[in-house]
């Protein structure tokens, strides 16, 4: 049919030589392709190979989290009046029947208790995002911990560290939006911290709010912020993130048939597709119960925001939770010269947050620099095997927590019935100390699970079976390990410290080592070199102590 | 259940130590290769196949179900209906009938695909190879000099006037954007300096109004050990500034036992041991709300600046900077206590044109 059709209308034109198609979804198919190019596009991805892990789902959740909130969050615009008019609240909440508030906190109410199933819409968006920025922490370490951020995916590594950044900051916005007491407070904080900002803090200000605090304009823009500008952006830098995840392929285990050369897994049709595919209800799922059974921020109960009042207990969203500690527990220095006031007590605050984000970002240029490794790596690395890197994020994650007790001082103060101020100064001490303290444990930790699986590897694992010897000893009989054991456990690579170049070149003339040189073979050292790795067992060790006689 | 498998179904041996153990000859550490696949039951037992399709198909139907259960409740039960369910406690009925009914609905269908990809879908695992993703040097080298000759055909490093106020000008264009900015909001002048008590003077001095009464107060309404807040007279709550006001105007009124109060300074711009201070942190401005009769300190709830008020409001714990801005109070020839002038200082959180 279609040969005779091209012969028809003559040369010039391209026809497709294409069989016909076997049935409905096949032409269907082969229209969109001649469209599309749907085939050749679904050639190279249709069974593409996903390697199985539990902890792979952690970005997963990440992202199916943000597909909810944006479900839920177009839901929510389309009941939410985002303006600072104020009215009087004549709503089915009795409590605060004929109470002045903003038109931003009474459409709240009203999705709350007057829009059927916007209570639950709105507990699912909130509870959605504080899910998503959680995983969104937990996925990075994952990545941190097994070293998944080595090339060829720093710059993937920034993608997931702005997402992150953005996810904190959007949450930050939506929970300022309904213009509650809790929320109100939060946004005072923020003048004052841009107020504390040198030479330009006050315009910074007038402009962000229209005028001084709190104006009419603030959550007007934040709307326009939080739901158009940011996710914006974010989706931009999801899908980046995404195509670069595919283009690299995932990362894997070491394991027996696994190299760096290719990846093993499941295909992703259908068992990849069923699999991931059905995780997004069963996150949705969960998430939904979740907003059914447990309330998240009850803006009923806080009433609406006005700038004289306060309740105790005022807390952000728990991944703020890191920035109030360090404005709790900061003194209140302030420097007051020639008609000025530079206030130290809450500028240095607002400057340590960026920077200990910012020391996350870079951290895959500051290994890479430190080991000299311009290798592709696609095996993951077990935390053990990377004692310094492990101590560094164990450290980061208690530098974290300790500013959370600090951001929470009041809550642990009454519950544990503690004195607030013991708990500040116990913060305060604690930024500085806490850290080291758990990167030395950390690190001494690494190593000796390094000597267990060296023991392992070199003697076998213990079988339980005591054996007496002719002579009277009783030992234990240990088993060799099978081949793909032995393998996994001396698959890691162990790079050597970089040594410094030798004081004087070949013609004794003094060769110059500049600082910047220095330093790198110092931080090598301190990454690879001795005390900071056990040396692997090697093929020789391994022979002479399982061919060797008087061993078991 | 669990015994009704066919053992002549089970494959001859299990585990892939039998075929791989070869290798060990030379290096004990070698990759012995991909591991032979291992057949589920569901694999080789078509009964326990069909029952894994079962149990599929049910996590669906009661998925059907929950949704069914989901239009119900949102048609059946009221937004306004409260109900006790333990361990929650009083919680909307509607709410909770949605969560729930979605919740499983969702789940269900997740539950459903990833049993069916687990029990039913084939697990043999099969290797991918990576490509570098560098490319190779004949490619390098390509698109090099692709990039070269373009480069040349624009004449982009020849013509270096061109080049130049190109850069200038794509410099200084996003400048208009940053410029366009400025209407966001009005110069900060002098605002955050004066409050609504400017308006008092010596002459015309401007009464203090109880917050909560809203009504003028007389010295002897002041009990020893109290606090009591104000706001200057004529500030409405229904004014369209109130909001902005109160945030700078909001006043704590404390009386301390003249023979208490350690600030000389202090004491004298209140009356008979009356002292009025802004109420507002000069940490980052939260309305400070927590006061101790027996030692007169206040404490600032949202980042636990204590203040002591019987000493010229001074910081004695926590992340504030400096004291609460006292104002200075005296009564009228009726007994109102009114003031008589603004703060001495900007009130509230500090910045940088504070002096």
């Amino acid at each position: 049919m279609s040969a005779a059709n091209s012969a028809t209308s003559g040369a010039s034109k391209p026809a497709s030589t294409r069989e016909k198609p076997a049935n409905k979804a096949e032409a269907v198919a082969d229209w969109a392709d001649g469209r599309l190019g749907i085939y050749s596009l679904a050639k190279a991805n249709l069974r593409k190979i996903f390697p199985d892990h539990w902890s792979f789902m952690l970005g997963e959740i990440c992202l199916y989290t943000f597909i909810i909130i944006i479900l839920t969050g177009v839901y929510l615009t389309l009941f939410f009046n985002p303006s600072m008019g104020e009215v009087v609240y004549h709503g089915s909440y009795a409590p605060l029947n004929g109470i002045r508030m903003s038109e931003a906190y009474a459409s709240t109410m009203d999705i709350s208790f007057d829009v059927r199933g916007g209570l639950l819409i709105r507990q699912i968006h909130h509870w959605a995002a504080i899910v998503f920025v959680a995983a969104m922490l937990v996925h990075m370490m994952r990545v941190f911990f097994t070293g998944a951020f080595r090339k060829p995916r720093e710059v993937n590594w920034i993608f997931g560290f702005l997402l992150l950044f953005l996810g904190m900051f959007d949450g930050f916005m939506g929970y300022s939006l309904p213009d509650d007491l809790l929320s109100g407070t939060g946004i005072r904080f923020m003048e004052g911290a841009i107020l504390a900002v040198p030479l330009v803090g006050t315009y910074l200000q007038f402009f962000l709010f229209g005028g001084e605090f709190p104006g009419t304009d603030i959550i007007p823009r934040f709307f326009t912020i939080h739901i158009l500008l940011i996710p914006g952006v974010m989706v931009g830098l999801l899908v980046a993130h995404l195509i670069l995840v595919f283009y690299h392929k995932h990362t894997q285990w070491a394991g027996p048939g696994k190299t760096e050369k290719n990846v093993v897994g499941m295909p992703l049709m259908p068992v990849y597709m069923a699999k991931a595919g059905g995780f997004f209800f069963l996150v949705f799922g969960i998430i939904s119960a979740m907003a059914a059974i447990a309330t998240v921020n009850p803006i009923w109960a806080y009433g609406p925001y006005r700038p004289d009042q306060v309740s105790t207990d005022a807390q952000p969203d728990w991944y703020m939770g890191f920035s109030e500690g360090l404005i709790r527990i900061m003194p209140g220095w302030e420097i007051r010269a020639w008609g000025h006031t530079l206030n130290m007590g809450v500028f240095v605050p607002l400057m340590i947050f960026p920077l200990v984000l910012a020391v996350i970002a870079v951290y895959p240029f500051i290994e890479s620099w430190v080991s000299g490794d311009k290798r592709e790596h696609h095996i993951l690395d077990r935390p053990r095997n990377a004692p310094v890197r492990t101590g560094l994020g164990a450290a980061w994650i208690s530098l974290y927590l300790v500013l959370l007790i600090g951001g929470g001082n009041d809550l642990i103060a009454t519950h544990l019935h503690l004195s607030i101020n013991d708990i500040t100064y116990f913060v305060r001490v604690g930024f500085f100390v806490i850290p080291v303290i758990t990167f030395v444990i950390t690190k001494r930790w690494c190593l000796g699970l390094q000597r267990r699986d060296r023991d392992k590897v070199l003697h076998g694992r213990e079988t339980g079976v005591i054996k007496r010897l002719p002579h009277g000893e009783f030992v234990e009989v240990h088993a060799q390990l099978p081949q793909d054991k032995l393998h996994k456990l001396t698959a890691h690579d162990q790079p050597l410290p970089m040594e410094l170049p030798a004081e004087v070149d070949e013609n004794g003339v003094a060769a110059k080592t500049g600082i910047l040189t220095k330093t790198r073979a110092k931080l090598s050292h301190g990454f690879y070199g001795e005390g900071s790795q056990i040396a692997k067992p090697t093929a020789e060790e391994h022979h002479e102590i399982t061919s060797g006689h008087g061993h078991h | 259940m669990s015994h009704d498998m066919s053992e002549d179904k089970l494959p001859e041996s299990h585990g892939s130590a039998g075929q791989h153990e070869v290798a060990s000859h030379g290096d004990p550490f070698a990759d012995p290769g991909l591991p032979a696949h291992e057949p589920r039951r569901t694999d080789i037992d078509e009964r326990a196949a069909k029952r894994a399709e079962r149990q599929v198909s049910l996590m669906f139907v009661v998925s059907m179900l929950a949704t069914v259960g989901f239009i119900a409740s949102y048609v059946a039960i009221d937004a306004d209906k409260i109900v006790y369910i333990f361990p929650l406690g009083h919680v909307s009925a509607l709410n909770f009938a949605l969560g729930l009914t979605l919740g499983v609905a969702l789940f269900c269908i997740g539950a459903g695909a990833v049993h069916w990809a687990r029990t039913l879908m084939s697990d043999h695992e099969l290797p991918a190879e990576r490509h570098p993703i560098e490319a190779d040097d004949e490619v390098r080298a390509d698109v090099i000099e692709q990039f070269k000759t373009g480069a040349a055909e624009s004449g982009f490093g020849r013509r270096k006037m061109i080049r130049n106020t190109l850069i200038g000008s794509m410099a200084l264009v996003p400048l208009s954007g940053v410029v366009l900015l400025r209407d966001l909001g009005p110069l900060p002048e002098k605002k955050l300096q004066h409050t609504g008590w400017d308006l008092a003077t010596p002459e015309h001095p401007l009464p203090l109004v109880n917050m909560n009464t809203n009504k003028p107060m007389k010295a002897e309404d002041i009990v020893v050990g109290s606090l009591t807040f104000a706001k200057p007279e004529g500030l409405e709550e229904d004014d369209e500034t109130f909001q902005q006001q109160i945030a700078k105007d909001a006043l704590m009124l404390v009386r301390i036992a003249p023979e208490n109060i350690k600030d000389k300074d202090s004491a004298e711009l209140g009356f008979e041991g009356i002292l009025a201070y802004s109420k507002i942190c000069t940490h980052v401005g939260c309305p400070i709300s927590l006061y101790e009769q027996q030692t007169h300190h206040a404490l600032c709830p949202c980042h636990q600046s204590t203040f002591d008020l019987a000493d010229g409001a001074r910081v004695i714990f926590g992340p504030a900077g400096h004291p609460l801005p006292q104002l200075k109070i005296t009564t009228n020839e009726e007994g109102f206590l009114v003031a008589t002038g603004d703060f001495a200082e900007p009130v509230g959180p500090s910045f940088w044109e504070r002096s």
